[in-house]
């Protein structure tokens, strides 16, 4: 607290989510974030708390739903395939209105692809990716500091909405040494058990029941409505993003998490050069800051989305640029990461070819 | 008049969905028996199944949790290990434990989850109208056996207890039926050391209940029990597989 310390990401994230009071983990190993489960593993039993290698992802994620029925703050890590496996809790998770943490170390698809770093989990982790109309918080840190930063905010969020928050990170995240520094100890002491959760009714004058089930169509809209307040509410407070730059930016990077460092990286070449780029960072990719994306629609002369995917997000920069000015896409797959070089490289092209 | 028979305080007013004939009425007036006679109510979460029993939170007035199809022994596990204080009970069909959530329900068994598991079979998927389950029998008919169930296409009936019982994780493992009086004590009897084994921490627990579907195998009541002593039985037999001490 207070010093930096040299750790791996995917430690660090274990060690974060220790100090921000998750109390219970959950969860089946898979490349490349392996080391998280494994710090877990050793320091959950030292405090106490409860860590637990399931026999699949699809067991882990049920595991989590129910520690999260009790309210305890609990956490799962996987990659790519393995939650695409948790989809089908993620809903249940949603409709449940339960918290929880899940980190999704991204690494190349489809199907086994690779164990690189990837962006290409945005869609499903920002447009549902489980069945029903749902969303999750989606944080997607661009550095292991910044990783560890909004762990606790990870917890908070989840406690406040009853909400799934998802750490959007890439393989490249996990498997980076960074010096980190981390904040206080969140005193688990001063835990409750809170009124809804389904403990056993004890001596409180009714039971609790959570469930996802509503049979009737007009008992199952209410339910819906009632969550989609709920993501109103989350979109009106809970949007954060950097603009790095943009103060007097005439063209705009968008970027998320690791490609969104490389890309400050491909701001500072460009304003040496003397261009005046910018770079827009939505640390929540979902909710995405639309208006923040809009407003600079006024003032940029175009927008370039860069991702290691096939232009996800590129369709939300999109959507809130609604048309007023081009939006460019530069991207790599597979588990390619792009050089600061190739992608200035792609930008010059598009600013000689105005 | 003095009242000698009542419904346990613990099963509530409201009419159950199940069908006439039906013995999860009786397996759940078996639950809430135990749980008044062994003070453990308000400390109980059941977590229900994906089947008919989906809504059987409204009938056993404890807390409760509904899991996704196959997944209650997961969120079972979930729930003992963050409130180890809480007393869980995951009450599953055989098609919610045998097909789809067998892998949850062996590792809980292995890991030896303070769990206990109501299993019930009824030899088909009732809710979803009477196709073939893990346990259906050779030879019977069902929506997806319209011309019997053929060992060459299907394989065999699985037998939960037999295969469990092999796990050093179970504290008590048992089979009991609900077509008669005697079973239906004998089934308290299991249920009883099943809770103890919990109650005591001493492992994982599961009783599986011979059960009857009279809407799907097309017959009366009284010949779906009947049917449950001649055919079902002599392939899914009665008695306890695996009985730790500590739990009698």
């Amino acid at each position: 607290m207070g010093e930096k310390v040299l750790m791996k990401g995917a430690e660090a994230i274990a060690e974060a989510a220790i100090r921000a009071g998750c109390m219970a983990f959950f969860g089946y190993p898979i490349t490349p974030q392996n080391e998280t489960p494994e710090y877990f593993s050793r320091r959950m039993p030292e405090l106490g708390r409860v860590f637990l290698q399931a026999e699949s992802e699809v067991a882990a994620i049920n595991m989590v739903y129910g520690a999260a029925c009790t309210g305890t703050r609990v956490i799962t890590t996987s990659s790519s395939p393995g939650i695409s496996l948790m989809q089908e809790g993620f809903s249940y998770i949603a409709n449940s209105n339960v918290g929880c943490v899940v980190v999704n170390a991204m690494r190349g698809g489809p199907g086994l692809g690779d164990i690189a770093p990837a962006q290409a989990d945005y869609f499903q982790a920002t447009k549902g990716g489980g069945h029903g109309d749902y969303h999750s918080i989606v944080l997607a840190p661009h550095t292991i500091q910044e990783t560890v930063d909004l762990m606790y905010d990870a917890f908070d969020l989840a406690d406040k909405y009853r909400i799934m928050v998802v750490m959007l990170v890439d393989g490249l995240m996990g498997q980076m040494m960074e010096p980190v520094e981390f904040k206080e100890w969140v005193d688990v002491k001063k835990f409750k058990t809170p009124e809804w959760a389904t403990v056993g009714q004890g001596d409180r004058d009714h039971r609790n029941i959570i469930t996802s089930l509503e049979i009737l169509p007009e008992g199952l809209e209410k339910m819906n409505l009632a969550l989609q307040a709920k993501y109103k509410k989350i979109k009106e407070n809970e949007v954060r993003l950097e603009e790095y730059e943009m103060d007097d930016a005439e063209y705009a990077l968008t970027a998320f998490g690791t490609v969104a460092r490389i890309a400050k990286t491909v701001v500072e070449m460009a304003r040496k050069d003397g261009i005046k780029l910018g770079l827009i960072r939505p640390i929540t990719v979902w909710p995405f800051p639309e208006k923040e994306v809009a407003k600079r629609a006024d003032q940029v002369k175009f927008f370039f989305d860069v991702e290691m995917n096939e232009g996800q997000m590129l369709e939300d920069v999109k959507l809130a640029v609604n048309g007023k000015k081009p939006v460019h896409y530069y991207g790599r797959l597979g588990g390619v990461v792009p050089t600061a070089e190739e992608i200035y490289g792609e930008f010059k092209k598009l600013v000689g070819g105005k | 008049m003095k009242l000698i028979y009542k419904k346990p305080d613990t099963i509530t007013e409201r009419d159950t969905t199940y069908c006439p004939g039906c013995p999860h009425g009786i397996a759940h007036r078996l639950i809430a028996e135990l749980l008044e006679e062994m003070d453990l109510v308000k400390k109980t979460v059941i977590v229900w199944p994906v089947g008919c029993s989906v809504f059987g939170y409204y009938f056993i007035a404890t807390d409760a949790v509904e899991a996704a199809h196959g997944r209650a022994c997961a969120m079972a596990t979930g729930i003992k290990r963050a409130h180890p204080e809480s007393f869980v009970i995951s009450y599953q069909g055989d098609g919610d434990l045998a097909s789809i959530g067998i892998a949850e329900a062996v590792h809980a068994a292995a890991r030896g989850e303070r769990i206990s598991v109501v299993y019930i079979n009824n030899g088909n998927y009732g809710m979803t109208g009477g196709q073939m389950a893990p346990t259906t029998l050779i030879g019977q008919v069902t929506t997806t056996t319209p011309y019997g169930r053929k060992p060459e296409l299907n394989g065999f009936p699985m037998h939960v207890p037999e295969m469990f019982a092999a796990l050093d994780g179970p504290a008590y493992i048992a089979r009991a039926a609900l077509d008669s009086p005697q079973h239906i004590i004998q089934a308290k009897k299991f249920l009883r050391k099943a809770f103890t084994a919990q109650k005591n921490n001493l492992g994982f627990s599961l009783v599986e209940l011979i059960s009857a579907c009279p809407t799907n195998w097309k017959m009366t009541p009284v010949e779906a029990m009947e049917r449950i002593r001649k055919q079902v039985l002599p392939v899914f037999p009665i008695g306890e597989f695996k009985v730790a001490k500590g739990v009698e």
